[in-house]
């Protein structure tokens, strides 16, 4: 396997897991601890991406562009990354100063069936000679057939790689083998994979990912990051080199940065609770998990009833307002 | 009673939702219904419900200045910068529902005369209609206000092509419009495509971080703009608050569309429809009672 690419979501995801309170001194050291370990890009900021930090979705403790120049400082070897989802960041006000401070590689991202949103964002990186690449998130929701419809739009806009997203952690091994073997027999350029950890398998189906032709893992150290955790990226370099596959990692530093640097900033291990279980199980997305906790004490139902309910209402980003539905719905079946 | 003399540029969704709410008014009727495409199913439409219809675009109307009196933009923000110009020297009330920017910005609760001081009023976006009026009374009420943020939800269904390409202008654009009118310092938008079935209603969740709040007065004034703006966009609809929570006061409203031509999830696209025809009313009753 040559030329494997491993995009380190490690800030960015796991900013997430600590309510997006990551500090200018640990992006610092993070980044001057990491730089130069074979990783192609790190990327930085809000877990939402650029121009996110708000009520909807949680403040970042700093802005945006203090994140980046301090990384953009502390990166000497590796690539300076960020994420952005149209509708939270626009052009003037997060993308062109992003550009300003120098970062490298730029993650474009939308729902799975959505990438036509993306059209404008990638569309001005592509023009200015920046480095794009097109994310379709929840990707478990559609078909193969749609996810190479709706990268084929993100390749033709300029992206020069397409990530998939398997942000509800609801991967089955076989559903990574058809999706990713299928994009990759389909796409001009090369393909991703970003894994959740909700069934113990983030390494496994990464691991699969790059059997099927992927060339591009998105993982975390340590795990650090939404919900049940990612692909431990420090984890799956080991387990290539058992395996005799070059991936150009340095494992030493990698772990290092694990223990020294990422073990301080997570407020608790990276843990599969019931929560990343039913998420996974059902495929509601993970960022659900705080208000079904809400709405389950006080309606008074089980979490894991919430869940199923909302599975199979096919729950999707921003539908905070079904979740109270669903509970309250649930609480009158429960107590006729 | 007579009535006022209107043409449509644009046949598609939004044009064929402007002729149906047109062509229930008492002071408006179409006089012209136009577009490019002769294969447009809205066109074929119109010819069926009898109103003249041409595919020549804005030329039908150079060719023929007297098919109306005010003229609907609903084509593009760069098919307007070509249009305005045309339409200021033949003399027409333009109302302007593409992002262009080029007329003043108009939301109806607001500033509903700016129809008779100017010849081009643009109708701002969808989020702009929903939160605009809201985030004013947060400021006259509470003027210290220094943050206000709007998030909206829309049904992916109900966001054409053209919205899709130009999420930047509606992201600006909506800015600009909130902190102008309102004169909060810093406004902040969020978009959220939703492609949830079955399709979900437009919905928008305005935050604000209000220094000395005064509840009771400000949900006085809220719903009482909610009653205002329900006259002119019948589906609007306080959902929630506002409340404080954590610190800020949230608030959220709900636009279930007229159902006219675009579905009732449509909410995003009936309220700018809404919105426009509210405001050729106005102009036409004060040039019927003249």
């Amino acid at each position: 396997m040559n030329n494997l690419k491993f995009f380190d979501s490690t800030l960015r995801d796991g900013s997430h897991a600590v309510s997006h309170q990551i500090t200018a001194d640990q992006i610092r050291e993070y980044c001057e601890k990491i730089d130069g370990s074979g990783i192609y890009t790190v990327i930085v900021g809000h877990g939402n991406g650029l121009g996110a930090s708000s009520h909807q979705v949680g403040f970042a403790v700093i802005k945006d562009a203090e994140m980046l120049a301090v990384a953009r400082k502390a990166l000497k070897k590796t690539r300076l990354g960020v994420f952005l989802i149209p509708g939270f960041a626009t052009i003037k006000d997060d993308l062109q100063p992003a550009i300003d401070i120098g970062v490298d590689v730029f993650c474009v991202g939308s729902h799975c069936t959505e990438a036509d949103t993306t059209q404008q964002y990638i569309q001005y990186l592509h023009d200015n000679n920046k480095e794009v690449y097109g994310i379709l998130m929840m990707y478990h929701m559609t078909t193969k057939e749609r996810l190479v419809e709706e990268a084929v739009k993100m390749q033709s806009y300029g992206a020069r790689g397409i990530i998939i997203m398997d942000s509800a952690g609801s991967s089955t091994p076989s559903l990574v083998t058809e999706t990713i073997s299928h994009l990759v027999k389909h796409l001009d350029i090369p393909v991703g994979f970003h894994a959740h950890n909700n069934f113990g398998m983030a390494v496994a189906n990464s691991l699969i990912a790059l059997q099927n032709g992927a060339t591009i893992i998105d993982g975390t150290i340590r795990g650090f990051g939404a919900s049940s955790g990612n692909c431990q990226l420090e984890a799956l370099g080991t387990l290539l080199k058992k395996m005799n596959i070059e991936s150009g990692l340095d494992l030493y530093k990698m772990m290092d940065v694990s223990e020294q640097v990422v073990a301080k900033i997570m407020k608790k291990p990276q843990e599969i609770d019931m929560i990343g279980l039913m998420g996974g199980l059902t495929g509601v997305f993970s960022l659900y998990a705080l208000p079904i906790k809400r709405a389950a004490e006080k309606y008074n139902v089980d979490v894991r009833d919430i869940y199923t309910e909302l599975g199979k209402r096919n729950i999707v980003g921003g539908q905070e307002d079904m979740v109270i539905e669903v509970a309250l719905q649930l609480s009158k079946t429960k107590n006729n | 009673m007579n009535k006022i003399k209107v043409a449509i540029i644009g046949t598609g969704n939004i044009g064929s939702d402007l002729l149906l709410k047109v062509q229930k008014s008492k002071y408006l009727t179409c006089g012209l219904f136009t577009g490019r495409s002769a294969d447009s199913q809205g066109l074929k439409r119109a010819k069926e419900m009898g109103v003249p219809t041409s595919t020549n675009s804005i030329q039908a109307i150079i060719d023929n200045p007297e098919s109306c009196e005010i003229v609907f933009d609903a084509t593009s923000a760069k098919n307007h910068l070509e249009h305005a110009p045309i339409l200021k020297k033949l003399g027409k009330f333009v109302i302007d529902l593409t992002p262009s920017r080029i007329g003043q910005m108009c939301v109806p609760a607001i500033n509903p005369d700016i129809a008779f001081a100017v010849d081009n009023v643009n109708m701002v976006t969808c989020g702009g209609q929903a939160c605009i009026p809201l985030a004013k009374v947060i400021m006259d009420t509470h003027p210290d206000t220094e943050y206000i943020e709007v998030a909206g939800s829309i049904a992916s269904k109900s966001a054409g092509a053209g919205t899709r390409a130009n999420i930047e202008e509606y992201m600006q654009t909506t800015k600009n419009a909130l902190e102008e009118f309102s004169g909060v310092k810093k406004a902040k938008v969020i978009l959220v495509f939703n492609p949830a079935e079955p399709p979900v209603n437009m919905h928008n969740t305005i935050y604000a971080t209000i220094p000395n709040l005064n509840i009771d007065l400000l949900k006085e004034k809220i719903e009482s703009k909610i009653e205002e703006i329900k006259k002119y966009i019948p589906g609007y609809k306080l959902t929630l608050g506002p409340v404080l929570d954590k610190g800020r006061v949230v608030m959220m409203v709900q636009v279930i569309g007229s159902g006219d031509f675009l579905p009732p999830y449509a909410g995003n696209l009936d309220i700018i429809t809404c919105a426009a025809v509210h405001v050729a009313e106005e102009y036409a009753y004060y040039k019927l009672i003249k």
